[in-house]
Order: structure tokens, then sequence, then C-alpha cells
């Protein structure tokens, strides 16, 4: 019997299960004195009592099983006398047990290595008697502990705290999983980094202005791993460019849309801006590599500027800010919105006009929630990678020139990551340095920004 | 509705000749701000329905009525700030100093800077106490430098009677000041380029009785300087503060008159029912 047959086999036992929980509980259901329930939960807690009961043991067991029996397998599998044919050096003698296993499993046909057949059979004995021992377990704690829980089904059993509980606990190993993985995905950049740092100096990546990885030879003296120009490159893009289109554009489309729009066009004009926060990514990318780049070079040229490059800053700047503009307008029409209408009132009673009201009212009272959505922008506009892989460029130029071309960490990331990698060398594990520095910088970003805007909504609470 | 007006008849034809119900008009002084048959309209719903009346410069006039009776509506259509509801109407005519405020080339902007308004909260801005005095003198360009601006700003602070209490810090926020002080921040701000008309939308409600006290006795001084309108639930306080005294109910305007003759010998039995707790 495979797991999954038997997963399958042991969730329908629970089914039966909750139906013989609430069989009992509603055979035991009657009106007491002043027409109160003599049951403390309803007769559908209790099923679901006596089926958690049967499933949860089983499943918990299940899962420990299928990490233990695979040693146990193996364990089995060498006792036999095929096993005494094996060479006894670890990295032939693995690669031939790896090999059998997979064909005992079925995932693979033919052995490459004759010796491999010979250990086949040995596996498949041991693969059957172990799954058999684990089904037979699962089915009889399926049984022994619902029968258990059935037992206990009684009027006075607080069968819906219980549940609740169970719920509960659910819902908080949910909300975990998230917060695990991000700490698993930071500890594992955090290892690689400092096995990258074991190689090359942390200062001479941190400081050093000279990027091409692809020079680098030997396992000691490593240089070209100065991150400086990828750190240039990105937050001039993603933090001048890009905010120098989103910002403006960004704040003024929500002004319009707060305080001028009228209700209708509003209903149908934030809504088609917050679906533009939708757009793939990679749709901006070509758009950017495919019509602003080439459009950006030819203007340049035509104004004079001979050296343009067809990978432009410019070019991935301005699409990229204007992916963030609904990002933007949507923090500030927030913010904006949230300003209380009677500060609004006093300055147009005062005579103020809409625009000075705006201006002189409005604005300053909700800055510092806008300058909270700028930060989060900035963090999403350095960690973007789509856009500046397509327009930006590989040159890691140090350069203010908008027409030049210029790299960005996430673009050298994917670089480092596609084809081939080795983790030993420096050159892979760059990609993780690089990782770590615009995780961090993005997490204290957002920290910041989420800071700012949680202090300025209590000032009007 | 009809029974009213049966009611008022008698008497309009003893004291008036025009179309205005009696007591509408003041027998003493000329009226700064006159209103006549003025409808407000929500959307489909009436709010106010053929109101007619007229404020007087030297009387501190006091709108008196039951929750949702349409005071502060009509109050807020003597500067226009119902302009800022899209689904609100106004038919009929109010006119300041005989000029009328709903004709197309009245200048909202100048209609509000000569008619203020005090809301119920206190809402002074975010910016420091000095800020928040120079800001319409600001916007409307009446400080011909600094020093006129810094003169204005004591003026009026000393006007609302919290120059003593804020004069060593100017530049504190607005915000920062007790709920009191932020209201009466906020009649100097109204102070600050010289109106006309201020009107007062329930100054109060938001104050303990202490700083009611003083915006009362604030209210008091400015008496004949402005001419003052004022909303309030508090009908003690319109009897102490008020010269003339307004009621409505249902959005129509049911008596004005003497603020001692509305609280002592009222006409009308709404009037009457209303002032002694009845309803409302």
């Amino acid at each position: 019997m495979t797991s999954t047959t038997l997963l399958f086999l042991v969730i329908g036992l629970g089914l039966v299960a909750w139906f013989f929980g609430r069989l009992k509980a509603a055979s035991l259901q009657s009106r007491g004195p002043n027409s109160r329930s003599v049951l403390h939960s309803l007769p559908n807690y209790h099923g679901w009592y006596v089926a958690l009961w049967a499933i949860v043991p089983a499943a918990i067991f299940m899962t420990v099983w299928s990490f233990v029996s695979p040693a146990l397998i193996t364990d089995a599998a060498l006792t036999s006398p095929a096993a005494a044919q094996l060479p006894t050096d670890g990295f032939a003698r693995a690669a031939i047990l790896s090999e059998a296993r997979a064909i005992a499993y079925g995932n693979q046909v033919n052995a490459f290595n004759p010796l491999s057949q010979s250990m086949v059979e040995p596996y498949r004995e041991a693969i059957a008697y172990y799954q058999m021992i684990g089904a037979i377990a699962a089915l009889l704690m399926v049984f022994a502990c619902g029968a258990y829980a059935w037992l206990r089904i009684k009027p006075d059993l607080r069968a819906r705290t219980k549940i609740e509980r169970v719920t509960m606990l659910l819902l908080l190993l949910a909300s975990l999983i998230a917060i695990i993985t991000t700490v698993g995905i930071f500890l594992s950049l955090v290892f690689e980094t400092a096995r990258f740092f074991s190689m090359v100096s942390p200062i001479d990546f941190l400081f050093g202005t000279e990027w091409n990885p692809k020079a680098v030879a030997g396992p000691r003296g490593e240089t070209g791993f100065g991150a400086i120009p990828l750190f240039w490159g990105t937050v001039f893009i993603g933090a001048i460019i890009a905010m120098i289109v989103a910002i403006p554009l960004g704040l003024m489309s929500a002004i319009y849309l707060t305080q001028y729009a009228p209700a209708k066009f509003r209903s149908w004009m934030k809504p088609i801006l917050e679906v533009l926060a939708g757009v793939p990514t990679v749709v901006y990318g070509y758009f950017a590599a495919l019509t602003v780049a080439p459009a950006l070079r030819d203007f340049a040229v035509s104004i004079g500027i001979s050296n343009a490059s067809s990978e432009s800053a410019l070019a991935a700047g301005v699409v990229m800010g204007i992916m963030i503009i609904p990002f933007v307008s949507s923090m500030a029409d927030d913010s904006i919105a949230a300003v209380p209408s009677a500060m609004r009132d006093g300055s147009l009673a005062m005579g103020a006009t809409q625009s000075e009201t705006i201006k002189k009212v409005l604005i300053p009272a909700a800055l510092p929630g806008v300058v909270g959505g700028v930060l989060l922008a900035v963090s999403r506009a350095i960690g973007e990678t789509m856009i500046v892989v397509m327009a930006a460029g590989l040159a890691a130029n140090m350069t203010a020139n908008p027409f030049s071309s210029v790299t960005t960490v996430t673009t050298q990331i994917v670089q480092l990551l596609t084809g081939d990698q080795e983790f030993d060398s420096p050159k892979t594990l760059a990609a993780f340095a690089l990782g770590l520095v615009l995780f961090i910088v993005t997490l204290l970003l957002n920290l910041i920004a989420l800071r700012v805007v949680k202090k300025y909504r209590e000032a009007y609470e | 509705m009809n029974e009213d007006q049966k009611i008022l008849e008698p008497s309009e034809s003893v004291t008036m000749t025009d179309s205005a119900p009696t007591g509408i008009t003041n027998e003493s002084g000329t009226p700064k701000m006159t209103a006549r048959n003025v409808d407000v309209f929500y959307g489909d719903k009436q709010a106010i329905n053929d109101v007619s009346i007229d404020v007087n410069m030297d009387a501190v006039t006091a709108f008196i009525g039951p929750s949702g009776c349409g005071k502060s509506t009509f109050l807020r259509c003597m500067n226009r700030m119902n302009d800022t509801i899209p689904i609100a109407r106004v038919t009929g005519e109010i006119k300041l100093e005989g000029e009328d405020i709903y004709a197309s080339r009245m200048d909202v902007v100048q209609l509000r800077a000569r008619v203020g308004m005090v809301f119920q909260k206190p809402n002074p801005f975010p910016k420091s106490i000095y800020d928040n005095i120079a800001y319409g003198p600001r916007i409307h360009g009446l400080a011909t430098g600094k020093e006129d601006l810094d003169e204005i700003v004591e003026s009026s602070l000393q006007r609302a009677g919290l120059w003593g209490e804020v004069k060593d810090r100017l530049q504190d926020s607005g915000t920062a000041l007790s709920g009191g002080q932020q209201q009466r921040l906020c009649i100097a701000r109204a102070i600050a380029v010289d109106p006309e008309v201020i009107l007062m939308d329930e100054p109060c409600s938001a104050l303990d009785p202490i700083a009611t006290a003083k915006i009362e006795e604030l209210i008091h001084e400015l008496r004949g300087k402005y001419a003052i309108v004022i909303v309030t639930h508090n009908m003690q306080q319109a009897a102490r503060v008020s010269q003339k005294t307004a009621f409505f109910h249902l959005g129509t305007l049911v008596e004005y008159g003497e603020t001692t003759d509305i609280f002592t010998n009222p006409r009308e039995e709404k009037t009457r029912d209303y002032i002694t707790g009845r309803y409302g």
C-alpha cells in the first residue's frame, strides 16, 4: 500500500469516525429542565472531536515514519547476501545504493551499474515490509485513538472548547509558516554569505569599486568583487530616477483623485490604477527594453550625446517609476484621505482656495504617511528585477549619466545564478552576499516606513 | 406648517409690510446679513424649508433647536460651506450687506474672508500657533511685512484672550494646546482676517465647563465688533450669550426674536415645549 492510498484511507476513516461521534452525541441529546440541552457541545463538535482524534495522531505517525523508514529500509537491504559484494568505498557504495533504491521505487527503469541490479530485489522486499508495518501501525492508531475519543463522548465533554483550541493551533501554524520560511531563507543567505566572506574580504566587497566576477581565477587573492558600482546602479535607477518619475506623478494623481475628481470618476479611476499595480513586471520589462530604451537613445543622439547606450539607466528607471506610480498614489491617497475633513473645512472657511488648502494644510498633514509610502516604494523598486534585467544592462559603470548603461544588484544576482553554479566558488556565492545586502536594506526601509506610517496614524486617532 | 403661518399672520399685519414673516427683521440697526425664503436640499431630501432671517451687527444671534433641525445646515449656507458637499443645493436669497452671496459673480474666497467660521470640534492646523493665526492673513495678503504680521498675530490672540497663555511659545504646535485653548486659537484664527461676521457651529460642545465659560466671555467681548451667529444645543448658553434667538424645528424657522422674549414669553407653543424641555 503506497503512502498516498494510506493517507486517503486514514482521511476516509476519519469521516467515518466523525459520523459515529456525531451519532453517539445525538443519541445522548435530550432536553433537560428549562429546556436546556444536556450536551455541553453540539453533536457536530463531538463528531469533529472523534474525527480529529482518529486522523491527527495517525498523520503525525505517518510523517515521522516517512523520515525514519528510509534508514530502516537501507539497513534491512544491507543485511541481504547481495550486499556483501558492494564496494567498501563510500562514494561508489552510496551511488549504487541510491540507484537501486530508485529502481525499487519505480523512478528509474534500468540500472547503469550491474551491481545495483542485484540490490534492487532486497530493496523491494525491505520497502514492502516497512510500508506494511507503517500502514498497519497507522490504521491501528486510527482505530485506537478514534475508539478512545468515541468512548469519551459524554454529555459534559467540552468538545466545543477543544475543537476551538485545535482551530486556533491550526491558524497559528499557518501564520508561522511564512515567518519560519523567511527566517530560513535569511539563515541560508547568512551561511552562504559567511562562506563567501571567507574567500573575499567583506571590506573589498562592500567598498570595492571594481565589479568583474567572471575574471576571477584563483581561490585566493580574488579581486573584482567590489559591489559599489552595483549599489550605485541600484540606487540610481530605483531610488533616484524611478522616484523622480513616481513621486510627483503619484502624488498629483492622488491629490486629483481625493480632492477634485467627481465621485463617479474616482470610483472608476482608483480600481484601474490599482490594477496597474498587478501588471506582471516582465511586461514592463519588455516595454522598457523594446520601446522606451531605443526611443531614449535616439533622443539622446539627436541632442548630441553620442555615447548613449541602447540599454540605459534612464529607460529602466523611467519604466520602473511608472510601475511604482499606482503604489505611491494609493499610499498618498490613503494618507490624504486620513487627514480629518475638519482640517480641510477649517482652511476653506478661512477663505483659502482649494489648491491653497491642499498645499498648505493637507499635504503637510499627510506628509508622514506619504513619506512612509515613498520608502515602501523605494524598497520595492530596489528589489525589482525584471525591468532592470531587460533594460538596464550588465556593465558595472559608476556614472551619473542617465543615458549610459548601469547594472544593479538584482541583475547581477540573476547573472551569477543562471548557467553553471559552483557552490564552492566565490562567483556563485557572491550572489548570496548581494542577496543578503538587498534583504537587509529592504527590511530596514520597510521597518522605517511602517514606523513612520504608524506614528502618523496615531496622531489622528 | 400651515398652523404656524396662521399664528404668524396677525402680528405680521401689524409690524410688517413686505413678505418677511414677523420678528425676522430687526427694528434696531441695519441688518448685516439677510436671508429670504432659503431652501436647502441634500439630494432629494429637503433640509431647510423657506427660512427668512436677518442677522444684526450689534447683537449675538443664537440658533437653537433639536438635533437635525437644520440649524447647522443653515449656518453653513451663510458662508457657502455647503459648497463642499456635492449633493447640497441652496435656493432662495442670502445677502451680505445687500450683496447676494449665491450670485455667480460672488467670489467664495472673499466671502469666507468676510464671513468667518468656528467649528464644533477645535480644528487647529498641525502647524505652530503663530502659523495658525498667520494662515489667513498670508493667503489673503493682509500683512505688508514681517512686523505687520507679528502685530496681526498678537492682536488676534489678544482679542481671543489667548495671548497671555501662549506668548512665550508661539512656535509650539497648535495641536499641543488644551481643547479650550485650541478653540480660542480657532477663534483668533478667524479674527485674524478681520471678518465682518463670525459663524460659530456649537463651539463649546467639545469643551469642559471652564473652557466653555471662557469662550462665552470671549463672545461677550467680541459682540459689536463682529456680527456673531452661534449654533448651540445648550439653551442656557443661548440665554447667556445671545441677544437674539432663532428656534428651528424640522428645517423651518419657528420663531425669531429677542432672547429674553423667547425664553420668558415665547409666542409659539413649539418653542415653549422645547425650552421647557418637553422634547428635543
